[in-house]
């Protein structure tokens, strides 16, 4: 079967691909276009680990098709980042050792972006609720919390 | 030398870690992530049976299709007598494992390996699996460790005859080993005895559930040279069994350490390395290889479910004078369950003078289980720190009170052996009566639970390099794969010693041709004995830093101090020179003696023991019968934080992972012995909204075997989070709930049960 050409958008770039019909979106990011950070940790929608935005909205890649990326605006993980200049959410991050072995965290970072981008001011229930669609074994969660609390105040321009 | 009483000025802080950004901008690059030129993918095809001779494998067909590049079965590989390995966390036999990644004859669980294929892409591989012809002969299977250790049970080996007991059975069993721990006289002990307390415990297999599946990449080179990259906490330890299962001499394998995405034990075994190998081997491709996550849960270890009973004596005033124990541990498919630790670790908190200890080792048609963080000592603590609290009900006391009277002390004799020393128990008891947690009132209808552990920790083989760069900058290189953050810690300790800031200091991890022989990543180890040769290589620098200011000053070298990164004259009369920094010496190294560095290897001993003590308050449901946790805290003995956050990090994940083992892990087995729920959504591990903050509370009381007091931290916090969850809902409702997990179900059937 002959392969589907797709022209989308992926962090702010136009780009192509050819894909399987029946390729992921996350096995395209990551054998076809070459951008590992999504990961695969279930490949069915429970973990996260493959998080990226389309148009803005938090989906999981590995339940999204390849061709589907058509005509849309992919934001993953490597386009959080302006150039060197870590985005708050990463800074909070590595500030709060909010990872340890750092396998979640392209997919949680990806995540607390879509919140924050949706509601700058978010509970910490609130926040507990958007992440619980992202699994991470090693930190208990807590320090992750208060990475994005404070992400999300220094995006509101509360502290640095 | 040793630091604890130095004014230090790095190690306490919490720098960024050095491979932080790469984290955070999916930069890392984990065994998943890489590739080779002219890769294939392979797969593997497993057993649907939980316990099934393999009467034939027809591969014809698989080989045929276009783009298949090689299929193995257990005829690629040697056959291998029965030996020992003791490469790995836990007990493990190099015939089992070769067995495990590839049956040969019978297939023992759902899951089992029975042939591998490789080819050009990854659907091309799940299409041949598809084409292999396996015929089985379905045998009777057993699941439940009860039910295996029945007379008539399936046996799964026919030639495992019951150790550890005398005279060697006449019949073959499920049964691979029987433990025993004594200390004084158990008869005597509960005769003196004027309250016994006695119940029954089980717990249900958890997997580790690490987020990133088993992956490797692995080249078989025609000139028999061997290159792997693989996720692992060993990878030494993936040479060492990929050289014996495959016949290789270690010298031809050179196994590079991808990041790892969690292990906690989980990945201190083999699975996939030895057949990439073989795939590699045969096809003369790279062939790259990654479980899927029904795979991981089908396919890997988790730790072993068991039956536990606890019979307790005291006399009225609390002292504790009889203990009896029996656990009764699955290993799995193969020999080899953390029952050992577990009948060392449950009791290991209190003195007590009569104590009986019964563990046994039981194999069943489920994956052969592997470490968990701790291995085995959560499950016998569940037991007995339940039992604790219900005997300080029955004596009217508070269970704080009754464990404080019983507690170890440095000097107490353990019912396994070894006497206790330098433990900070009594000071983890002190913050735990000091914590407002714990004076806290407690909110209508929630329970509070109190519940102590206590892990051994671990030292052993660890060799590091400290390298001094032209620009003054160090590198570090240690043979440990960093799971949680040892890069920082390791960086931070050399920056100490060398006594430059750490943004001058680079931690990185070697491969197993690049430094030496390191044991693998577990046993909460690498801070304390990788840590410790660090600091000795560091010293040693330090040492040629002096000398080539000695030399270039034309002094002894013992008149040369090394102070905040500079060597200083040490007196007046040593003379009278401005003091050279590290960039200064470090820019002249090549003319004033050559590069500086130096290698050490160390055999750490004295890892010095870990005692945690955690307070959990619940809330339940008595409609859904669900179990909130409102609020918890975790106070430990660390020894000395070298980068705080991690530590605290490691104890509240430790203690997340507790809490999903408490409340909602579990494997599920249907009739046919095959696992239901091999998937996140049906094995539910803890996600954001089902926890509270977790308080870390650390306790430092330093290990005077270690330069800078640190103990390990990172197996500790699984210990208590069970027992302190089931004591919260005995509070809370006043039924104590003796079986994991704690799940909606069970409680409410608690209640209406009453």
């Amino acid at each position: 079967m002959s392969k589907s050409h797709v022209t989308t958008t992926i962090n702010g770039e136009a780009a192509e691909f050819l894909c399987e019909t029946q390729q992921t979106l996350l096995d395209v990011l990551r054998d076809v276009v070459g951008l590992t950070g999504a990961k695969e940790g279930c490949a069915s929608g429970d973990c996260g680990a493959c998080s990226v935005l389309i148009d803005g909205t938090l989906v999981c890649s590995c339940l999204v098709l390849g061709v589907e990326a058509e005509g849309k605006s992919i934001t993953t993980i490597e386009g959080i980042a302006q150039g060197d200049h870590l985005h708050p959410i990463q800074q909070k991050f590595l500030e709060h050792a909010a990872l340890q072995c750092g396998f979640c965290t392209p997919g949680l970072i990806v995540a607390t972006k879509a919140l924050l981008d949706e509601n700058p001011n978010p509970t910490e229930t609130e926040a507990r609720y958007w992440l619980a669609g992202n699994l991470c074994r090693c930190t208990g969660y807590d320090k992750v919390i208060r990475a994005v609390m404070d992400a999300a105040a220094v995006m509101r321009g509360e502290t640095v | 030398m040793n630091y604890i009483s130095s004014d230090l000025k790095v190690v306490g802080t919490r720098p960024i870690r050095p491979d932080g950004v790469d984290k955070v901008t999916g930069r890392a690059v984990f065994a998943a992530d890489t590739r080779a030129s002219g890769m294939l993918w392979g797969k593997i095809l497993r057993s649907p049976h939980a316990h099934a001779r393999i009467v034939s494998i027809d591969t014809s067909k698989a080989e045929a299709l276009k783009g298949v590049y090689a299929v193995v079965t257990s005829k690629d590989f040697p056959e291998i007598a029965s030996e020992e390995a003791f490469v790995g966390e836990g007990p493990m036999n190099f015939r089992d494992l070769s067995d495990n990644i590839m049956a040969r004859g019978k297939a023992l669980y759902e899951g089992h390996a029975i042939a591998a294929v490789a080819a050009t892409t990854a659907a091309l591989a799940d299409e041949a699996l598809a084409l292999i012809d396996v015929t089985y002969d379905v045998l009777p299977h057993v699941i439940d460790v009860d039910e295996a250790m029945q007379p008539g049970a399936p046996v799964l080996h026919a030639d495992m005859f019951t150790a550890g007991v005398n005279p060697k059975p006449a019949t073959a069993s499920n049964i691979a080993k029987v433990v025993t721990f004594k200390k004084g006289d158990i008869d005597a002990g509960f005769a003196e005895a004027e309250v016994i307390f006695e119940d029954s415990y089980t717990t249900k297999p958890v997997h580790q559930a690490y987020i990133e599946p088993h992956a490797c990449l692995a080249t078989y080179a025609p000139d028999g040279q061997v290159t792997i990259h693989a996720s692992s906490q060993g990878h030494f330890m993936i040479r060492a069994y990929t050289a014996k299962l495959l016949g290789i001499d270690m010298a031809q394998i050179r196994v590079n350490p991808a990041e790892i995405g969690g292990g906690f034990g989980g990945k201190t075994l083999i699975y996939l390395e030895p057949v990439a190998v073989a795939l590699s081997r045969k096809s003369g491709r790279s062939v790259k290889m990654q479980m899927t996550r029904e795979e991981v849960f089908r396919g890997s270890g988790p730790t072993s479910g068991a039956s536990v009973t606890v019979k307790l004596g005291a006399k009225k005033d609390g002292t504790i004078v009889a203990a009896q124990q029996v656990l009764k541990f699955q290993a799995g498919a193969y020999a080899g369950s953390p029952v050992g630790p577990g009948a060392m670790c449950g009791l290991a908190m209190y003195d007590i003078a009569n104590v009986d200890v019964v563990g046994y080792d039981v194999v069943s048609n489920r994956p052969k289980v592997a470490a968990y963080r701790a291995p085995g000592a959560p499950i016998s603590s569940f037991a007995v720190e339940c039992a604790v609290d219900d005997l300080a009900r029955k004596l009217g006391m508070d269970p704080l009170v009754l464990r404080e009277k019983n507690a170890v002390v440095n000097g107490s004799k353990t019912h396994y052996g070894p006497t206790h020393t330098n433990i900070g128990f009594t000071q983890v008891l002190e913050a735990t009566r000091a914590h407002p947690h714990w004076k806290a009132p407690l909110a209508e209808g929630h329970g509070r639970g109190l519940a102590v552990g206590f892990w051994f920790n671990i030292g052993g083989e660890s060799s590091a390099t400290v390298h001094i760069n032209e620009d003054g900058t160090v590198m570090v290189a240690t043979g440990s794969p960093d799971i949680g953050g040892s890069r920082a810690s390791m960086g931070m300790m050399a920056a100490e010693v060398l006594g430059i800031p750490v943004s001058k200091v680079k931690a990185i991890v070697a491969d197993t041709a690049s430094i030496g022989f390191t044991f693998l990543t577990g046993g909460s180890r690498v801070t304390f004995a990788t840590g410790m040769a660090v600091t000795q290589a560091s010293e040693k620098v330090v040492d040629q830093l002096k000398a080539r200011a000695a030399a270039t000053w034309d002094i002894p070298v013992d008149a040369v101090e090394w102070k905040d990164g500079k060597a200083y004259p040490a007196g007046t009369n040593a003379g009278a020179f401005e003091p050279l920094d590290l960039a200064a010496i470090a820019l002249k190294q090549g003319r004033t003696g050559g590069p500086i560095n130096a290698e050490v290897s160390v055999n750490a001993q004295g890892a010095g023991a870990g005692f945690g003590a955690h307070i959990c308050d619940v809330a339940v449901d008595k409609e859904t019968g669900k179990v909130d946790i409102v609020r918890y805290t975790a106070i430990q003995d660390v020894g000395k934080a070298i980068h705080p956050s991690y530590v605290e990090g490691q104890i509240q994940g430790g203690a997340a992972q507790g809490i999903g083992w408490a409340l909602s892990e579990e494997y599920i087995y249907n009739a046919k012995g095959q696992m239901d729920n091999p998937g996140f959504l049906d094995y539910r591990c803890p996600v954001a909204s089902d926890l509270p903050m977790i308080e870390a509370v650390l306790v430092e009381v330093p290990n005077p075997r270690h330069p800078f007091g640190a103990r390990g931290v990172g197996e500790v916090p699984i210990v208590p989070p069970m027992a302190a969850i089931s004591n919260a809902i005995k509070g809370a409702i006043g039924l104590r709930m003796p079986d994991l997990p704690m799940s909606p179900p069970k409680v409410r059937a608690a209640i209406d049960a009453g």
